[in-house]
């Protein structure tokens, strides 16, 4: 059914829609909407057979999460931002067990500076933690990702991070088309786990393994998320046979066939960079885009097949590799080994600086030209940074870095922009 | 596509008049995308909203930096916040306020401005007769809805009545329709008004 609704309702529903048995969560903004719209459902007997859990802290959510997926419960959990980090020993410990939880982060940058604002680098911190992880790029897509999400995580024994920008999405009111429950269930059949903790039948789940075994398990890891990048694609395909829409997937293309130059990013900045691209193309300019969905597995083939007709490549991330550039980047230049061509990372809206079509337009048409560098920070006030940093080259006792900074840039309440 | 910004203050509903405002487009079977300012919102502090109608579907994420309208929840920002940021020429501007523009000290702005486009809604005095409570959001939509045409009233009910339980939806709705009226008759004043003057 079409609805006006918010992004965190819409995923609440799709999650509900699920037929989640334990739901564990801790609040945090971006994410709140999503788990209190699922505490209302799940106490107004709207989700049968699920129980809502109370933790006292985001480690204690995923070592729950961790415990019910044992015992064979559909588990779900979501977070952002510092809420990830404090998760972490746990996050890796659920896919190193092969427990298929599915979490939505509703991605914020990570402190210090504190920052309630989105970018990319909570769930990139988490680039090797071995979940899978995908990017939704407007609020149907990340609906729909949820529901691939318990399928994929169940087929393959994996954990899903289902990722959406956040306030961006979560907090956007648009319209969405939620499936019935017919629907979902024709898709996504009952959970049957590989292992389960059960006193009847004894097993030990995570026992320590030694330098005999500890690398096949590893590999094992990886071997599953290849059978993920195969899955992916015809999941996809199935849920369009059910639900009638393309959503998930690996990568998505658009006008790339003879672009000159391709841009590549994830989320939602994907439509402000298309809008952007469809300006650029009435001008003339061959210009095209290519998003990636699968972060974790990276379609390194796929992109590779995508971007091997182009001049030059311009990754635009949320995320900040400190000491050498870019996240995204670094794996999408894999995918482009051997290939001639120019690549460039753009490092854009970290902490929630709002990425406009303008910055975008003067950007591509800088590569175009052949004269954008190959680490560039999309709208950086250098005046502020130079300041800064003829501070702390004349004075040693110079302060608090962020603070003299927001002192320069002169804050003024509620910027538009 | 046509753009809204709507500006008030933590605890005025600016948040939701935009998300109703989406409501009310969608109803119409429009696309429409609403999103907060996401800054840390609290009583009192100035805070924004936006919200996008148009009639394919909205890829754009940016904020909304040139608005064909603006809605004022509360008069005291225009000396705080630069509300008029990117407005278009001859956009429209809804004030929650019983003054008028010239005594709000904006008459030289808004010289050239068409008159049925500037818009004064005695908003929170609506509201407190008819709700019990000193919210503006919805009377300024409804007047919104009667000085643009963008939306109808009759949309702008079905989003009360989608937020809202039913009995602060109805005093809610009594509200939006007195400030709708209030604003086509204001109208007719300016055109009368400017008739008279030529």
């Amino acid at each position: 059914m079409l609805k006006q609704t918010e992004g965190s309702h819409a995923v609440a529903e799709a999650v509900a829609l699920c037929r989640p048995e334990v739901i564990c969560a801790y609040p945090i903004s971006p994410q709140t909407h999503i788990v209190e719209g699922l505490g209302e459902m799940v106490k107004a007997g709207e989700v049968a057979n699920c129980e809502f859990i109370n933790v006292e802290s985001e480690f204690a959510a995923m070592s729950v999460a961790i415990g019910s997926s044992a015992t064979g419960a559909r588990t779900y959990t979501a977070t952002a931002s510092q809420g990830l980090l404090f998760m972490v020993e746990a996050v890796f410990n659920a896919s190193g067990l092969g427990l298929p939880i599915v979490m939505t982060v509703a991605n914020r940058a990570i402190g210090a500076p504190i920052n309630i604002w989105n970018d990319h680098s909570d769930s990139l911190s988490q680039r090797d933690c071995g979940w899978i992880q995908l990017f939704a790029e407007t609020n149907q897509e990340a609906l729909d990702l949820h529901i691939q999400a318990f399928k994929l995580a169940e087929e393959v024994s994996l954990p899903v991070m289902v990722c959406m920008d956040g306030f961006i999405l979560t907090h956007a009111y648009e319209r969405v088309d939620v499936p019935t429950q017919e629907q979902v269930d024709a898709f996504l059949p009952p959970y049957e786990p590989r292992q389960v903790l059960d006193p009847t039948q004894p097993v030990s789940i995570g026992a320590m393994v030694g330098p005999e075994a500890f690398s096949e398990v590893r590999y094992l890891a990886h071997a599953k998320q290849m059978q993920a990048l195969e899955r992916i694609p015809q999941l996809a395909e199935q849920f369009k046979e059910v639900f009638g829409r393309d959503s998930g997937g690996l990568t998505h293309s658009y006008l790339t066939d003879d672009a000159e130059t391709i841009v590549v990013a994830m989320g939602s900045v994907l439509g402000t960079i298309k809008d952007t691209v469809d300006e650029m193309r009435a001008a003339g300019d061959r210009i095209g885009v290519l998003g990636i969905t699968s972060y974790r597995p990276f379609p390194i083939d796929n992109v590779r097949a995508a971007l091997q007709n182009a001049q030059r490549v311009v990754v635009l991330e949320k995320s900040l590799a400190v000491g050498i550039g870019g996240i995204l980047s670094t794996d999408v230049r894999m995918a482009m080994s051997g290939l001639q061509l120019h690549g460039h990372t753009v490092v854009a809206g970290l902490g929630g600086r709002a990425i406009t079509r303008k910055s975008l337009r003067a950007l591509f048409a800088q590569a175009a030209r052949g004269e954008l560098g190959h680490l560039t920070f999309l709208d950086l006030d250098w005046n502020v940074v130079n300041k800064q940093l003829e501070r702390e080259r004349t004075t040693r006792r110079s302060g608090p870095a962020a603070e003299s900074m927001l002192r320069d840039v002169g804050v003024i309440a509620a910027r538009i922009g | 596509m046509f753009q809204v910004r709507i500006h008030g203050r933590g605890g005025q509903g600016v948040v939701t008049a935009a998300e109703m405002l989406s409501i009310a487009a969608f109803e119409e079977g429009r696309h429409a995308q609403a999103f907060p300012s996401f800054g840390s919102e609290r009583t009192g502090a100035p805070v924004v909203a936006f919200c996008r109608i148009a009639d394919k579907e909205i890829r754009l994420r940016e904020p909304i930096m040139e608005p064909d309208a603006l809605i004022i929840q509360d008069p005291t920002l225009l000396y705080q916040v630069d509300v008029f940021s990117g407005l278009k020429k001859g956009g429209y501007i809804l004030i929650n306020t019983t003054r008028s523009f010239d005594e709000l000290g904006l008459g030289d702005f808004v010289r050239d401005w068409p008159k049925e486009r500037l818009c004064t809604v005695p908003a929170t005095d609506l509201s407190r007769q008819h709700v019990g409570r000193p919210m503006p959001n919805v009377p300024l939509l409804a007047g919104f809805a009667a000085a643009s045409g963008v939306i109808q009233l009759e949309s702008v009910i079905n989003a009360i009545r989608t937020k809202f339980p039913e009995k602060i939806a109805n005093s809610n709705i009594a509200a939006a329709t007195a400030a709708y009226q209030f604003v086509l008759d204001e109208i007719a004043n300016a055109r009368q008004g400017e008739v008279a003057h030529a």
